[in-house]
């Protein structure tokens, strides 16, 4: 019995409340703050902006917190190998449940590509649909003009795109460079390949905003413009949200870094981040083969 | 008039310290209590639904609910059972057992626990506060199809976007934790083949929620650009489609209606070796059984949508991908069956829900493969029929579980006998109201009664009336439900430690009521019951 497994039950904890709250706080203020911009309905004297972003702050008061207690419970050595165990699985889980989220989105975008447009314009048993509904339709992918008779033009996939494409491979790279460190103990490179990491990060982020713009600008490119533009925005948008959490996560663990936490043996939270790099890199792609290139 | 102050000052912090308790304790045991609250609060709210729709149709023509109204009627009681009401009864099963039945202190996460439950009253006050809003709640049933759900949805259809979000993130968070704990803490020589059965459907029904709830969260995402940001998902005009939404509501929806059973499965397999005193039959098989349902289960989603156009191909797929499911739930089913054979039986009110389970359950998956017959359910399709099949599954299949589940393991967890009379009584009762509330729908569907509709043709009204007196009766028998477990709570007899002559596995070998802390070292398997006896499993 003696050398059973020592398991370690924390205290009660106000996180989880706080948490709660906040994400109670962020759901009903972004719901107002939607209908408030949107008109749906009379939202004269409504709060929605400010709830809204008061969620989103004890959202992150709420991390701050809870991170804290289990960095600190992780550098007083109260963290076994078991709990390491569990954190490890439970961030594997994770990241399935967040691959099952963007093929929700895949999903609709292959729907599109191979049933939806197709059959618009009288594909299968439908040509009824397309003589009757929509005769001037045409199946194409980029969709350049929907049934309803809006237009856009594509997103070229060789330009930034594929610069991005290089930008986020090389960063799994340096990411997997300052994780070698970190193993080989050496604490003058940990941070540099971190820091590298963040501004490749940083910089693909930059280039998503200029090739939004170039979308809405010059391309007529819009989340309004029919299937095409919504599959595009739905499917870049969410993975640039992941990049962002994912460049403020990298640059936590550089500052952990830099105050010298991590061991050799034990560094869940950086090894953590690190696969959700890698998976946001996964799908970015899966996003540059099956949203730009073909 | 100082100690009057100090007294109240006392009072004060006690009842503080009660509030702060609940509001912070990462302890499985309290936080599987309060999702089994929660879920007999909710039970009660969801009921009082369905009495208004079965009030309403006690007649035909219009009594007492405007159509308006009927529709949130019908959209709440749907979305609260089953996110409300048969998820988180589960999941508080899951709380308290699964770290008894495998030997863990805890769960593996115990503030993420806290988290996941406590997420959860926030969803459901914000679900429920759109009956109050302008234009009502949502109405365009539980499955809230595109595009009643987006072109013509009301403004609250937003706050059910976000509850659903919310119940996603606990769902989700609950499945990791269950998943992580069933994987690392179990005790040294429980190997995965070896862990009581409810465990393993936890396992799985975990892992199908980690699959699906994300999808279901991208699905309402869509909805909301659709809504409100010019996206055309769900718009023909834009490219898109509204059968679209049918497709990837119902690849979350299908696996769903699984996780809404499979941990009933469990519960059956718990059961019925007790109280026959036998060792379940076929233990392997009813493992690989319950995967394979799990696996074939994101294959048949197409069974939903026969009627609303889809390729002959795609149709005899769905058919016969669904007709398959049948065969790993005949294994199950045959199992239990055969492990009662020849058993020496007694029928305590656990027993009593489960054989009403097995065998009520069974007529519902007999109606669901007629359903799965394409042509056959051109004619079904929409009807009462449909609601007399799915309800024959929910009902004396997922809820009846449940209330198995809570007699089984109520006195371990107040240490308390409930009282067997009431309880019997509460079953008879349940067992006739069931039957007499749900069965006349497959008639009065067959006939041609279509679903989810305030008002009917005249030559449904005798079905219907039995339909609504076996509702009320059923209503009221809850209420005796509620009276039992809280008697239970307050007193009554002595429980043992192994409660249940029959009973085998870890849990037993804790006293009743299980202390506060349980195994703070991994206990001894296979257990040392009460007797002294070893009793394996199952070798």
């Amino acid at each position: 019995m003696n050398e059973a497994p020592r398991y370690y039950v924390p205290h009660s904890s106000p996180w989880p409340i706080i948490g709660s709250i906040a994400l109670f706080v962020t759901a009903y203020g972004a719901v107002t703050f939607i209908h408030q911009s949107t008109d749906t309905v009379a939202a004269e004297g409504s709060f929605g902006q400010p709830i809204f972003f008061t969620g989103l702050a004890l959202i992150a008061f709420m991390m701050f917190g809870w991170f804290g207690i289990v960095i600190r419970e992780s550098l007083d050595g109260m963290t076994s190998g078991l709990l390491d165990r569990s954190y490890r699985m439970s961030m594997a889980w994770f990241i399935l449940s967040e691959v099952m989220f963007f093929g929700a989105f895949f999903g609709a975008l292959f729907y599109a590509r191979i049933i939806s447009v197709p059959w618009l314009a009288g594909a299968g048993n439908n040509l009824e649909t397309h003589v009757l509904l929509w005769p001037d339709f045409a199946d194409t992918w980029p969709l350049f003009m929907t049934p309803g008779g809006g237009i856009t033009e594509a997103m070229e996939a060789w330009g930034l795109p594929f610069i991005n494409t290089v930008i986020l491979v090389t960063s799994s790279v340096t990411v997997t460079f300052a994780h070698w460190a970190l193993k080989k103990n050496q604490r003058v490179l940990l941070p540099i390949w971190l820091a590298i990491t963040v501004a490749l990060g940083s910089s693909f982020l930059i280039l998503q905003v200029i090739e939004y713009q170039e979308a809405y600008t010059e391309l007529g490119l819009t989340l309004g413009s029919g299937i095409y533009g919504s599959t595009f925005f739905m499917l870049t948008g969410f993975h640039g949200a992941h990049v962002t959490m994912g460049t403020i996560m990298l640059t936590v663990m550089l500052l952990r870094s830099l105050r010298g936490h991590f061991s050799a043996e034990n560094h869940f939270a950086f090894e953590a981040v690190s696969w959700y790099w890698h998976f946001v890199d996964v799908v970015w792609l899966f996003l540059f083969t099956f949203v730009y290139w073909f | 008039m100082v100690a009057q102050a100090e007294e109240v000052i006392q009072h004060r912090s006690k009842l503080l310290a009660y509030i702060a308790r609940w509001l912070l304790t990462t302890n499985h045991k309290d936080i599987g209590t309060l999702y089994l609250c929660l879920s007999f609060t909710l039970f009660f709210i969801a009921g009082a639904m369905a009495m208004v729709i079965r009030l309403e149709l006690f007649q035909p023509g219009i009594q007492f609910a405007e159509p308006q109204f009927y529709n949130q009627m019908v959209t709440m009681h749907g979305l609260l059972m089953v996110f409300g009401v048969v998820m988180p009864g589960f999941v508080g099963l899951a709380n308290w057992q699964i770290p008894l039945m495998i030997g863990a202190p805890d769960m593996a996460l115990p503030r993420l626990n806290n988290f996941s439950f406590w997420i959860l009253p926030f969803a459901f006050g914000l679900l429920l506060s759109t009956l109050f809003m302008e234009g009502g709640a949502p109405n365009f049933g539980w499955t809230f199809y595109a595009p009643l759900s987006t072109t013509y949805g009301p403004p609250s259809t937003d706050f059910f976007i976000l509850g659903i979000h919310m119940m996603g993130i606990s769902s989700v968070l609950g499945a990791i934790n269950i998943i992580v704990t069933i994987f690392n803490l179990r005790t040294p020589g429980m190997t995965l083949m070896k862990m009581p059965l409810f465990v393993w459907t936890w396992l799985i029904t975990a892992f199908l929620l980690i699959m699906v709830m994300p999808v279901l969260a991208g699905l309402v995402t869509m909805m909301l650009t659709d809504r409100h940001f010019g996206t055309s998902f769900f718009s023909a005009a834009g490219g898109g489609d509204p059968v679209m939404f049918q497709h990837i509501f119902w690849f979350f929806g299908h696996p769903e209606v699984y996780i809404l059973i499979l941990p009933g499965f469990g519960i059956a397999s718990q059961i019925i070796p007790t109280f026959a005193r036998k060792r379940l039959f076929g233990y392997h098989s009813m493992v690989y059984a319950t995967l394979a349902i799990a696996i074939l289960s994101f294959v048949v989603w197409g069974h939903h949508m026969f009627t609303t156009g889809m390729p002959v191909t795609g149709q005899l797929f769905f058919m016969y991908s669904t007709m398959l499911i049948a065969v790993p739930t005949g294994v199950k089913v045959f199992n239990w069956v055969a492990t009662m054979w020849r058993g020496s039986m007694t029928f305590e009110t656990p027993m009593l829900f489960t054989l009403g389970f097995v065998i009520l359950f069974t007529i519902g998956g007999f109606s669901g493969l007629m359903l799965a017959l394409v042509p056959a359910d051109f004619q079904y399709h929409d009807t009462f029929f449909v609601v007399a099949h799915f309800h024959y599954v929910l009902y004396p299949g997922a809820i009846f579980g449940i209330m198995a589940a809570v007699y089984y393991w109520l006195p371990k967890w107040t240490g308390h006998m409930y009282d067997e009379r009431l309880g019997k009584i509460h079953f008879w009762t349940a067992v006739i109201a069931v039957n007499l509330t749900f069965f006349p729908m497959h008639f009065s569907g067959l006939a041609g009664m279509p679903r989810r509709i305030v008002d009917y043709s005249l030559q449904f009204t005798d079905f219907n009336m039995v339909s609504s007196i076996g509702a009320g009766l059923l209503g009221l028998t809850q209420i005796l439900f509620l009276y039992i477990v809280i008697k239970t709570i307050r007193g009554g007899e002595k429980a043992s430690a192994r409660v249940w002559e029959g009973a085998d596995g870890l849990e037993w070998t804790v006293p009743s009521p299980a202390p506060h802390h349980t195994f703070e070292v991994p206990p001894p398997f296979p257990p040392m019951m009460e007797d002294n006896e070893r009793t394996p499993l199952n070798e």
